[in-house]
């Protein structure tokens, strides 16, 4: 069994109660940050645990933290990124289900160590469930004198709202998201500057993933430095990983960073293999963002090492051979998945969401989409493939927020891996229907 | 005090200014043409900028003490310069292919209306499609479409010909009070729009049309009434309460055909008017005639004869691609000499 830090308790029935949260150690970080620890000793104990940010981006906590900016008779902010639509990743909404009471908890001392006095948490509009579970949990934690005026007699007063985010992805990129939280329409904003000196109401702001304040906890628990021995080199700690795909176990795992990939798509303590024995070809691990790499990439690096869970391990050979650990959505295909489909899908949803602020993403979002139609309607030429490549790396790098690279890297990612399947669209459009072409193509044995 | 190389050329200027302001500073001094185009900075509105990204530059060097260059293109516009920062415009043939990517982004939803267009010969995109794009087209898909919306009774929207700068929202939230123009929906179906399509009705609304790049905001009041290169330009002005009453008058023989601010050598107003003065002052007797206007910016209003008839090739070359019949136009309507 792996270390658990973060779910280990997700089993308890009434876990998401206060007096069941507090019988099984919750709050205790709390307890210990307001009466022992001065607010700066906690952001060392973050810098110490190597924690990086689970939103996606991997950027270390601590470092963000000591970036915000300080000047007198200035509130600051923290606000939490709920706003979990990446497609893939469904993590943050089991741990809000499940255990509200720990992010609550990660956002008091989060707060306390940052010199926040009003804190956000800002939820997808869809999981409006989740809006009232949390919205019942916070009302416990007033109740009990955890969140208010003077929490715990330290003289530290905190409130802490829950805002429903605006409907779209978008709002989950930083800026925007603050941008949506003062009112506004969702456009991300154009940097510097960045948050940590003009973000909310243009006030100092640090804006978290639920998972990574989630995990201030067991770092105030055990110490940073306890926290650091777990996982492997720079990739610290645990990670929640939302299994999905053709898998016989699909769920949300907490696993050690480091485990090898072949060991959690096989081992029966995680995805438990290929649904109905098929065979592996493919893997988006870190969010639909992310590179795909095909079967022999994503067991092994390039290099012929086994690859494993963590960012340095998953980022091994750049784009060219690897990917990235994103926001940890693990997304499985079996032999009888079309590459080209499933991009297709993708790059629908990105051009859904483009907020239409810079060109290339407005416009070339919606052209890819319409490039990839024709793959899918069999009427595609061969020259289709290199338009679709040359437009997707004309948007990459050249717009205001990542969403640009986030629908260039996926199309990118699938012609570098597999041209050929796009090529057999081309020359036997109704290959379309008949995908085991690619281990034809590859010589690999049919099963 | 900051030292900055654009294209080999060295400038020094105030911390704080962006790299197309130095550009610019250069340009003005020594009459060079370095300066990146602009399609949504606006140098007279605050928070403009950064939305088109056809001013990408490419840093190559960050500054003197950190002199790693810049891994992607930066909008110009919106990033200031280092001391010792060095970078490539003109000079770069990847950076002008990126451009030229950007600008194909701009004009494939655009609907090429250019002989129907009452911006046509004063038209950014035209300039920066000529200047910066490729000779065809590589979109073979439908174009987006909207119907034309009256703002009011003096200005007309076409939003099929949005580029989505974001000018006239900021012009409306800055310039006008009450803020009842802006953009709704998202992505490539995102679009301008004043509150439940109500007219932007305030004394200086009629601004919008002067920071507008493109013909998707157009003045009524002069709606097909000429094409613009066959008007002359006369500096004008006149004792206004409103506002400075400097402007610009387009007449064609002894007409006013229309009234607009005055406009500087990157195609910016130099003053923003009032709209009794743009759209109810249409007799020359209303106003003092200072005399033909010095038109610097590269339009084709400014352009010579030879350059005039170039574009106007160029315009027959788009209208070719252009299905006139679809707006119920007979033969010979888009022969932009048939006036
Ligand atoms: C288009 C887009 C969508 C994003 N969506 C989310 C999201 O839903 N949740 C999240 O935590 N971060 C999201 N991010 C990343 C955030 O901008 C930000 O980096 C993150 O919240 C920082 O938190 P962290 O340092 O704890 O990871 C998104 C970024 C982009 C560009
Ligand atoms: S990259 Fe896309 S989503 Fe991001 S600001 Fe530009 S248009 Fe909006
Ligand atoms: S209407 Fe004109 S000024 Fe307004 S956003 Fe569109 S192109 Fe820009
Ligand atoms: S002018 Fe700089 S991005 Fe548009």
């Amino acid at each position: 069994m792996s270390k658990k830090l973060l779910l280990a308790n997700d089993h308890i029935p009434g876990i998401n109660t206060l007096e069941v949260y507090r019988q099984h150690g919750g709050y205790k970080a709390l307890e210990k940050a307001l009466k022992s620890m001065k607010p700066d000793d906690i952001v060392e104990e973050v810098k110490k645990s190597g924690l990086r940010g689970r939103g996606g981006a991997g950027f270390p906590t601590g470092m963000k933290w000591s970036f915000l900016a300080k000047p007198e008779g200035v509130p600051r902010y923290l606000v939490c990124n709920a706003d979990e639509s990446e497609p893939g990743t469904f993590k943050d909404r089991y741990l809000m289900e499940r255990i509200p009471h720990l992010l609550i908890e990660g956002m008091i001392v989060s707060s306390y160590a940052l010199g926040a006095n009003t804190s956000y948490i800002y939820v997808r509009g869809e999981y409006f469930y989740i809006i009232k579970i949390l919205q019942k949990a916070i009302k416990e934690a007033y109740a009990a004198g955890l969140l208010g005026k003077n929490i715990l007699g330290s003289g530290y007063d905190l409130d802490l709202y829950v805002q429903p985010g605006g409907g779209a992805y978008i709002c989950g990129e930083e800026t925007a998201l603050l941008e949506s939280l003062e009112g506004k329409r969702g456009n991300p904003r154009i940097k510097p500057p960045f948050p940590a000196v003009a973000g909310l109401w243009g006030c100092p702001t640090v804006v978290n993933n639920v998972e990574t304040i989630a995990a201030v906890v067991p770092i105030v628990n055990i110490s940073g430095d306890e926290y650091a021995k777990i996982g492997i080199g720079k990739s610290t700690g645990t990670k929640l990983i939302s299994a999905s795909g053709h898998i016989n176990k699909p769920g949300v795992y907490e696993i050690e960073l480091g485990v090898p990939v072949e060991e959690f798509i096989y081992s029966d303590e995680y995805c438990g293999g290929i649904r109905n024995g098929k065979k592996l070809k493919a893997v988006v691990a870190g969010g639909s963002s992310v590179p795909i790499l095909p079967t022999e990439l994503i067991l092994k690096t390039a290099k012929g090492e086994p690859r494993l869970m963590s960012y340095e391990s998953l980022g091994d050979g750049g784009f060219a051979t690897g990917t990235m650990l994103g926001s940890g959505g693990f997304i499985v295909m079996d032999e009888d998945t079309s590459v080209v489909k499933n991009l297709f899908t993708f790059a629908r949803f990105y051009h859904h969401e483009s907020c239409g602020q810079c060109s290339p993403c407005r416009e070339g979002t919606g052209w890819m989409e319409k490039i990839l139609q024709k793959f899918i309607d069999g009427k595609a030429t061969m020259s289709d493939i290199d338009l679709l490549w040359d437009v997707q790396s004309k948007i990459e790098g050249k717009t205001i927020c990542p969403l640009g690279e986030a629908a260039a890297w996926p199309v990118a990612a699938a012609i570098r891996h597999f041209r050929h399947e796009f090529e057999e669209y081309v020359n036997r459009p109704e290959s379309i229907h008949d995908v085991k072409h690619y281990f034809r193509l590859n010589n690999i044995e049919e099963a | 005090m900051a030292k900055v190389t654009i294209d080999d050329i060295t400038i020094e200027v105030p911390d704080g200014t962006t790299i197309l302001q130095a550009a610019r500073m250069i340009d003005e001094q020594h009459g060079t043409n370095i300066a990146p185009p602009t399609m949504c900075y606006y140098s007279k509105l605050k928070t403009t900028g950064g939305y088109c990204r056809t001013c990408i530059v490419s840093v190559t060097q960050g500054s003197e003490k950190d002199p790693r260059p810049m891994p992607k293109p930066v909008a110009s516009c919106r990033t200031t310069v280092m001391d010792g920062m060095v970078v490539r415009n003109n000079t770069s043939p990847e950076l002008l292919e990126a451009r030229a990517g950007v600008v194909e982004f701009l004009l494939i939803n655009h609907p090429l209306d250019c002989p129907v267009c009452d911006q046509a010969g004063e038209c950014h995109l035209q300039d920066l499609g000529y200047e910066n794009g490729k000779e065809a087209t590589r979109y073979e898909f439908p174009r987006r479409e909207f119907e034309p919306i009256d703002i009011g009774d003096k200005i007309k929207l076409h939003m099929n010909r949005c580029i989505l700068c974001y000018r006239c929202v900021k012009t409306c939230e800055q310039i006008t009070d009450g803020r009842v123009h802006g953009v709704i929906n998202r992505g490539d179906h995102a679009e301008i729009s004043t509150y439940i399509e109500k007219a932007i009705d305030n004394d200086f609304s009629g601004n919008v049309i002067d920071v507008c790049p493109v013909g998707a905001l157009t003045d009524r009041t002069f709606r097909f009434k000429s094409r613009v290169w066959f008007t002359n330009p006369v500096d004008a002005h006149r004792d206004c309460p409103t506002c400075s009453g400097k402007v610009r008058l387009w007449m064609k023989g002894k007409d006013v055909l229309r009234v607009t601010a005055r406009k500087d050598r990157w195609g910016e107003v130099e003053e923003f008017i009032c709209n009794t003065c743009r759209f109810d002052k249409k007799d020359v007797t209303d106003w003092r005639i200072e005399g033909p206007s010095k038109i610097s910016h590269h339009s084709v209003i400014s352009q010579n004869h030879n350059e005039l008839r170039q574009v106007q090739l160029g315009v027959r070359k788009q209208l070719q691609q252009w299905d006139g019949h679809k707006y119920g136009l007979g033969e010979g309507a888009l022969d932009p000499n048939n006036q």
